[in-house]
């Protein structure tokens, strides 16, 4: 049958530089590269090529190299050659077109455009060497006040509280949409950096009970691998209604990464697909949250803050400020471009809003309600550098969710395709050879790093700002001015333009 | 005495610690020249066996008791006192293939003379330093392999 | 020019001040001549002062110092006030004629109690609604701006050095047992006599000497609560913390303090116990309250004197004690020309605020 789409890229092998060692061979799982008929000789085949780079990184002599294969179109900038190679696909399959990861869409990125501030002459910059420069955050619902009648003695009575060392948490990944080495390196790393992994919708696997301590546990549509157990070795616990790649629709993990390990974790059959609804069948309005809320704190003798993540969409400021007055304790917002294991293509491209707008807009209303300080604000999305975070918690939040940035310190050359199960770095994927190449001792010491440097520079970037505790750094948008904004973006932004 | 030991649950059948030990044991230590130029061709002295679904790369055990030392019956394989490491004495040999014949772990390969793995004269060894996920680890004996 | 409150206007500063714990008043001389020393520390685009227990024959009632901008101002801001208040006197505030203090606003001076009716009707207590009655004066009455709003209290402030204005304001003729003094140093200037310091609501005064790198983290905090800060200053920002934390909460006025000024969590983590949980929970519960960057604050109230100091010593304060009085200023010399001889003086810590609490007799007003 003719294939009516050129293939995206060529793989482009220096023969001088190839010695036949056959690595790339035994290294690409979409079977790209093949010894030739003579037993010896490497060749490839690129039109399964997806640029993952594994045989790249992997080559002893750099022999290897991948380039976008060139196959103009006759100009037309309706009909591009990407809306054309869709049609393709969906004329060939009859189906609805699965992406993964976050939006790739040349929407505007506001993180790079807003700028940030420094100090000069009438305030002292502070060195983050010489001066403890102060970056712990603590989530949970604040009572209104403190109860004390004397200086060193608080009789107050607090609710539930978690302590970072960090503002930055590894957003959910289940396991099943990553491999249990992936979620291991995630959990190791969140123990020694002082600040907590999520399991997505996918149980707990019992060989991760040691970090239980460093787990967001969440409950999502389909209610996978939820047990009292499971709520209870957790530090808090997500309520999942929605996600920023795919807002309004659920999820469907195929039959195929569904293995034994997977179906134990999730309460499911092996091989059966994994599909959570797109509401939850006992959500269909916020009073029915305040419920499951509750019912959750029960569950967990009050002892858990609950937080509840909801897709950033066009009025999210109000149902922010709803799902707040339901009571969970922590509100999360997702904005469109966060990342997914696997989401319809049209969904992920074209629904729900930026997460700079959704934090701004949200973070504003809870402050015209006076309750912003009561409940915790975490932003997720896609941050992908400390100066978006630190920006992030700039324009409100109290902390970041980040999943796409370890995911490439893992490894992940973001080629897009983890809804097929394969997944040459061993992330997104459950084949057992595959997975055995994420080797967790070595993968958590460079997501610690990342997250340690990332760490330093908002330290760095705080310290210029004359700025010692990250509590003064939140909600701080005098630091913070647009560049080529419009009065509209500033205002919901709720910043001043450059030069102001 | 520290060894070489491969943890088969992160092997992943790349087979790198065979390149770089053949590269190692090169007289230009240059992968492309290695393979491409030298004759005769330096051997690998590690192998990796198995296919994607399991493997695992073999090198020499360095016994306390060698049965190759043993059997050499011309003086060339030794054990160093000091180090351990039992190696190949390659103007000795005179490849009569006894040590190969004799080896529990079938290590010793044969070019015109027996060569084997030499842990790299006591260097973090090729095989180690360049395995992409810490599948060969070079350890302290009774350490143990994790 | 944008002018204060349309513009945020950074300024460095001097800042003094005397209490006599027992109450014995003291002159107005002799703040301004520990001020004056410190002249090069400010600039004459602002300069003032904060005097307790001034009128003790209105000990009772709300004592409303008000600029305005033009007699149409006048007439608006007083038919609101007379008619939200029952006002006893209303006079200009006198003044001497001096070269060093250019033309200004027209300077008034109100004793009023609030009208019992509207204040029933309005369901707020009498200092809420004192409060909010100011608040709307100064951001819906175009031209008039109330700087001064106690109880046996009044702020005295005007754009020129501090020694001028107060000699301006003929302080001499005032005698207090607790002053505060500001001479301000702003980065721009637009020169509005209500940008000068101290800042004021209700018993609380504020002079304030640095830039709060905090100041939006702080100001969207207290905006949630009611509080609008027209002023878009530091010292504003925090003069409302403080309202907000001891008038709302009730907080004891030096946990107040431990808020703006908490000790950093490597502290934090080695305390015992009872005082670990304590700055947790208090840090937890107030991150938005906590003031970052170089500031001292001298807080005057009935209540008595707070000086605070940031959390990594960046800005100056020298603190001394003679007998029932303490001294207060950013410079120690400015101390030693009015009190040559103290028994003590320190430098103000960071993480340690200074409060001296004043101990009047009953009769002698409306401090407890």
């Amino acid at each position: 049958m003719i294939n009516y789409i050129p293939r995206e890229f060529d793989i482009v092998r220096d023969r001088e530089r190839c010695i036949d060692c056959g690595c790339c061979v035994r290294q690409c799982g979409f079977d790209c590269h093949y010894f030739d008929d003579d037993g010896k000789t490497v060749v490839a085949d690129s039109t399964r090529c997806v640029a993952c780079h594994r045989c790249v990184d992997l080559c002893p002599t750099g022999a290897l190299s991948i380039r976008k294969h060139v196959c103009d179109y006759k100009d037309n900038a309706n009909w591009t050659p990407r809306i054309q190679q869709e049609i393709c696909r969906q004329a060939a399959t009859g189906g609805v077109l699965l992406s993964a990861m976050g939006n790739p869409r040349e929407y505007p990125i506001y993180w790079d455009k807003i700028l940030l501030n420094a100090s000069q002459v009438t305030n002292p910059s502070i060195d983050p060497l010489r001066e403890p420069m102060e970056i712990r955050t603590i989530l949970g619902r604040k009572p209104e006040k403190l109860t004390a009648v004397k200086k060193g003695k608080s009789q107050t009575e607090m609710p539930p509280q978690v302590m970072l060392e960090t503002p930055i948490m590894f957003s959910a990944m289940s396991f099943g949409s990553i491999s249990l080495n992936a979620q291991k390196t995630l959990a190791i790393a969140a123990k020694n950096l002082g600040t907590l992994f999520n399991t997505g919708e996918g149980g707990l696997h019992p060989e991760l009970s040691d970090w239980s301590d460093y787990a967001v546990v969440q409950v999502a549509s389909g209610r996978f691998g939820v047990h009292k157990e499971y709520l209870n070795n957790s530090k808090f616990i997500e309520i999942k209604i929605g996600q920023g790649a795919k807002p309004g629709i659920g999820g469907h993990l195929p039959g195929e990464k569904v293995t034994v390990e997977v179906s134990n974790a999730r309460m499911i059959p092996e091989g059966s697909d994994a599909i959570s609804p797109a509401p939850h069948h006992d959500i269909y309005s916020i009073e029915d949250l305040r419920q499951l809320i509750w019912s959750l704190k029960q569950a967990t003798n009050n002892e858990k803050p609950i937080s509840v993540k909801i897709a950033a969409v066009h009025n999210i400021a109000a149902i922010a400020s709803g799902v707040a007055r339901a009571g969970a304790d922590i509100v999360v917002i997702d904005g469109y471009r966060g990342g997914t294991g696997a989401a319809p293509t049209r969904i992920r491209d074209n629904v729900g809003i930026p997460i700079e707008l959704a934090l701004a807009a949200a973070d504003q209303r809870l402050r015209d309600e006076s309750i912003r300080s009561r409940v915790s604000l975490v932003a997720a999305g896609s941050f992908r550098c400390s100066s978006d975070i630190v920006k992030a918690i700039a324009l409100g939040a109290d902390a970041c969710y980040v999943a796409s940035a370890p995911l490439i310190a893992m490894g992940c050359h973001m080629c897009q395709k983890c809804n097929t199960g394969i997944c040459n770095w061993g992330i997104a994927t459950q084949r057992p050879e595959l997975t055995r190449r994420l080797n967790p001792e070595i993968a958590h010491e460079r997501v610690e790093n990342l997250i340690n440097a990332w760490n330093h520079e908002i330290k760095e970037i705080m310290g210029g700002m004359g700025i010692n505790s990250v509590d003064s750094l939140r909600g701080n948008r005098l630091m913070l001015r647009g560049i080529g904004l419009s009065d509209k973006e500033l205002e919901i932004l709720g910043i001043k333009h450059a030069g102001e | 005495m520290k060894k070489v030991y491969a943890r088969e649950q992160y092997c992943i059948n790349c087979r790198l610690c065979e390149v770089y030990c053949k590269t190692n044991h090169s007289k230009s230590k240059d992968v492309v020249k290695a393979y491409k130029k030298e004759s005769p061709s330096p051997v690998s002295r590690i192998s990796v066996y198995g296919d994607s679904k399991a493997s695992v790369a073999v090198n020499c055990r360095h016994c306390d008791d060698p049965a190759c030392v043993k059997a050499c019956i011309a003086g060339a394989m030794t054990k160093d006192k000091k180090t351990g490491i039992v190696s190949v004495n390659e103007s000795k040999c005179i490849g009569c293939m006894t040590c190969l014949a004799v080896c529990p772990i079938g290590c010793i390969k044969i070019s015109n003379t027996a060569v084997k793995c030499d842990l790299c004269s006591g260097e973090e060894p090729a095989c180690v330093k360049n395995c992409p996920n810490k599948a060969l680890v070079w350890l302290e004996v009774g350490g143990g392999a994790k | 020019m944008l002018k204060e409150g349309q513009v945020r206007i950074p300024s460095g500063c001097a800042i003094a001040a005397i209490i006599d714990k027992k109450g014995e008043r003291i002159n107005g001389s002799e703040i301004i001549k520990s001020i004056a020393l410190m002249h090069d520390r400010s600039n004459g685009l602002g300069g003032g002062f904060a005097a307790y227990g001034i009128y003790p024959e209105h000990a009772n009632d709300y004592a409303f110092h008000v600029f305005y901008d033009s007699a149409q101002s006048r007439k608006e801001c007083e038919d609101f006030l007379f008619k939200h208040f029952n006002v006893d006197v209303s006079e200009k505030i006198p003044t001497r004629k001096t070269e060093k203090i250019g033309l200004g606003p027209d300077i008034w001076r109100y004793f009023a109690l609030p009208n019992k009716v509207r204040m029933s009707e309005s369901r707020l207590d009498e200092e809420e609604y004192t409060a909010q009655c100011v608040t709307h004066i100064n951001t819906s009455i175009d031209g008039a701006f109330v700087f001064s709003s106690g109880k046996n209290m009044g702020c005295f402030k005007a754009v020129g050095y501090p020694e001028d204005v107060g000699e301006f304001y003929m302080l001499d003729q005032y005698e207090a047992y607790l002053w505060t003094a500001h001479g301000r140093f702003p980065t721009n200037t637009p020169g509005w006599w209500g940008g000068a310091h101290p800042f004021n609501i209700l018993d609380w005064s504020i002079v304030h000497n640095g830039e709060i790198s905090s100041y939006d983290a702080n100001r969207r905090y207290i905006e949630q609560f009611g509080y609008k800060c027209t002023n878009q200053t530091d010292t504003e920002v925090i003069t409302y913390l403080f309202d907000h934390l001891i008038r709302h909460h009730g907080l004891p006025i030096d946990v107040a303090a431990d808020v703006l000024t908490a000790p950093e969590w490597d502290e934090i983590d080695n305390m015992p116990a009872e005082k670990k949980e304590y700055f947790t929970n208090l840090r937890a519960i107030y991150s938005g309250a906590l003031v970052n960057g170089p500031f001292s604050v001298i807080l005057g109230s009935n209540k008595g004197l707070l000086a605070i100091n940031d959390r990594l010593k960046l800005r100056s304060l020298t603190a001394a004690v003679k007998g029932n009085r303490a001294y207060f200023a950013s410079e120690e010399s400015a101390i030693r020309i009015v009190c040559p001889d103290p028994d003590e003086v320190w430098s103000v810590s960071g993480s340690e605020p200074v409060f001296i609490p004043l101990e009047l007799d009953e009769k002698e007003g409306s401090a407890k």
